[in-house]
């Protein structure tokens, strides 16, 4: 892994400290959500199937913690962290995901599907690198409205496969749009090494475009965090699109279904990752070493979070289902 | 249907599409075109001249040719407060929009539960005989009018165009909009006041008590034609235009066939699985016990549209054919 240090130490002890145990919060709301979802899937509660974030917290984290209210996102499959991140609920989130009418999008969406335009949210999307085009015409059109609205696009390196991201990329930085791709290489296109993928390097898609490019240890979000700040700010101020490449590890399968994977990785492989390179740890490890933090703080952090995640599935779980009438609203907007 | 020796205001196809768009431009502000070549140039078919002068570059966008692109970009620029007009110069080339229009903007709506609307419109064209070979020559607004949460509409006369174009940048759905390029020529009246024209209301063409002639675009003037024919031979053919395949007005359509009798549907789209199956089953399920013959189809021949002027002709329906099958189900072939 070849990870560019792109700040110094000291411009971490900048942040609030609060700043910083806000992050801790959301990483670890995203790890016990997904952790639930996991629980509901192999309890055979939830319809359907689900792509954990386990793992990539800091990119989601990161990066919304360098955006406003009023910023769009778009999403992927694996996108409970980026919608977490943006400031959604637990409980119209999980309501989604068992298909309930208190869901973000009626139970009409499901996992792969979530959308919350109160946070500017445009959607998770299901077809890999599908939503480039969404979030660089969302950025256009903040720049056409005159807001100074910035727009960030997450995708997984598999998207790198498709066209679209190259046409959306070309034009936006073509008419100077305020997006930032960020690109999380989690290494896995499903079952495959995006080695086995992907020709040349992965930066070179975007430097061809003349796109600025940042790279960063996707593990930590301290480094994601300020990446993106820079980069964002330099496209609200009008410095057009960035290319953010995150080196990441998804810590469980492609799917809460994918648990043998020793025919894809090992699990020497995924415990290295897990051990040293857990974005939680590494965080809470750095505040404790600066006595920002301690002990009993995380704990009662992870509790906290614990209850209200907890709180969530069991109202999720008793939550009626969409009434049959719904089936045929929504086709068309009135 | 009017007729330009009247003293009326006459407008081509084109110069009616040109209209619709200029007054939606004019009237809101969130209304803007991107494509290839619309600009400067007008687009290839020159539709668009002159727009770029009066709402500048910003407005009328000269895209790189990335149809997947371009398609998408209109798609989040919807979602997010604009009115986007994508300009898709060959209706051939929706096959590369296919992800952005069918996975995304059509769903979109309805995935999130009714919370984003995706309110745009993809200008595209169709129809064959400009010796344009197998990938500029084809008509396929069927696919659009396969899928839920999009609307196609097919207008065949400069009123209606501009009517149904004004309409379906107003929409707050995604809207598939096919002109026939051959029939941008095509002059008819257009009042100079303004006016809108729903999606999904069918209009009579020309009213006749024997046969009912469904016909799309361009194939409203063959069964114009046809029914002009049939007249002279003291069969009175009824021309019904749905305008819109999606939403469809399968009343009207149905109606029609009710007093008549009899029905041929005509579209340009090929003849398998399309437009013209899903009018005639509406037919048949809603006139079935006022029907004297079985509902007929006639659509492009089921072959890559060929280069040859000699074998391109012959894919396309035509207004003797139509007066042959109309002869046959009147019993008088």
């Amino acid at each position: 892994m070849t990870t560019k240090k792109t700040t110094a130490a000291g411009d971490y002890l900048k942040i609030d400290q609060e700043q910083w145990i806000h992050m801790y919060q959301q990483m670890c709301k995203i790890r016990t959500f997904e952790e639930h979802a996991n629980q509901l899937y192999l309890s055979a509660k939830m319809p359907g199937l689900t792509h954990m974030y386990s793992g990539q917290e800091a990119i989601a984290v990161g990066v919304c913690e360098a955006l406003r209210v009023d910023d769009y996102i778009t999403s992927t499959h694996r996108g409970h962290g980026h919608c977490l991140a943006k400031g959604a609920e637990i409980e119209p989130m999980f309501a989604e995901l068992l298909g309930k009418e208190a869901g973000y999008c009626r139970g009409k969406g499901g996992s792969m599907h979530i959308a919350d335009q109160t946070k500017g949210n445009l959607g998770a999307n299901a077809i890999v690198g599908g939503s480039a085009g969404i979030a660089t015409g969302a950025a256009m059109s903040a720049k056409m409205r005159g807001t100074d609205q910035v727009a960030v696009c997450f995708f997984g390196e598999g998207a790198l496969g498709q066209g679209l991201v190259y046409e959306a990329m070309n034009m936006a930085q073509l008419w100077s749009f305020p997006v930032i791709y960020v690109c999380e290489n989690n290494m896995y296109n499903e079952y495959t090494h995006f080695s086995q993928t992907t020709a040349g390097a992965l930066l070179d898609r975007a430097k061809a475009f003349g796109i600025h490019t940042a790279e960063v240890n996707g593990q930590d979000v301290r480094e994601v965090y300020l990446a993106a700040q820079t980069l964002v700010e330099r496209a609200r101020q009008g410095g057009g699109p960035a290319f953010l490449l995150c080196h990441t590890y998804r810590f469980y399968g492609h799917h809460v279904g994918d648990i043998n994977r020793e025919y894809y990785r090992s699990k020497q492989e995924e415990n290295e990752w897990k051990t040293q390179r857990d974005p939680l740890r590494i965080l809470k490890d750095w505040l404790t070493e600066q006595n920002r933090a301690d002990d009993s703080l995380f704990e009662s952090i992870d509790k906290q979070v614990a209850a209200q995640v907890e709180a969530a599935v069991a109202q999720a779980l008793t939550a009626p289902y969409p009434d049959a009438s719904e089936v045929n609203q929504h086709v068309y907007a009135e | 249907m009017s007729t330009p020796n009247n003293g009326e205001r006459i407008l081509t196809f084109a110069q009616a599409i040109k209209e619709a768009l200029a007054e939606e431009l004019r009237r809101d502000p969130t209304v803007f075109i991107i494509g290839e070549d619309v600009a400067e140039a007008g687009t290839a078919f020159k539709v668009l001249t002159g727009l770029v002068d009066e709402f500048g570059p910003e407005r009328v966008i000269d895209s790189p040719i990335s149809e997947a692109g371009i398609t998408g970009l209109g798609v989040g620029a919807a979602m997010t407060g604009m009115r986007p007009v994508v300009d898709i110069m060959f209706g051939d080339f929706i096959t590369l929009t296919m992800d952005q229009m069918v996975n995304q903007a059509a769903k979109i709506h309805y995935m999130s539960g009714g919370k984003f609307k995706v309110p745009m419109v993809l200008r595209t064209t169709m129809g064959a005989t400009r010796r344009s070979a197998a990938q500029h020559s084809q008509s396929l607004h069927t696919w659009f009018s396969h899928v839920p949460g999009l609307k196609v509409a097919v207008p065949s006369t400069p009123y209606d165009a501009k009517g149904l174009l004004k309409a379906a940048i107003r929409d707050d759905n995604p809207v598939a909009f096919f002109e026939d390029k051959m029939m941008y020529q095509t002059k008819g009246h257009v009042p100079a006041e303004e006016y809108v024209i729903p999606l999904g209301v069918a209009d009579i063409k020309r009213e006749g008590s024997d046969i009912s002639l469904v016909a799309t675009s361009s194939m409203v003037y063959v069964a114009l034609d046809a029914a002009v024919k049939l007249a002279e031979i003291g069969i009175s053919a009824e021309v019904v235009d749905p305008r819109t395949t999606l939403p469809l007005d399968g009343q009207t359509i149905v109606e029609s066939a009710k007093k008549t009798s009899r029905a041929i549907v005509i579209d340009e789209g090929y003849e398998q699985y399309g437009v013209t199956a899903e009018i005639a089953s509406v037919i048949a399920d809603g006139a079935f016990y006022y029907l004297d013959a079985p509902v007929k189809r006639m659509g492009a021949m089921n072959v890559p549209i060929p280069f040859s002027p000699a074998l391109e002709d012959l894919t396309v329906p035509t207004a003797e054919q139509v007066v042959n099958v109309a002869k046959m189900l009147c019993g008088r072939a």
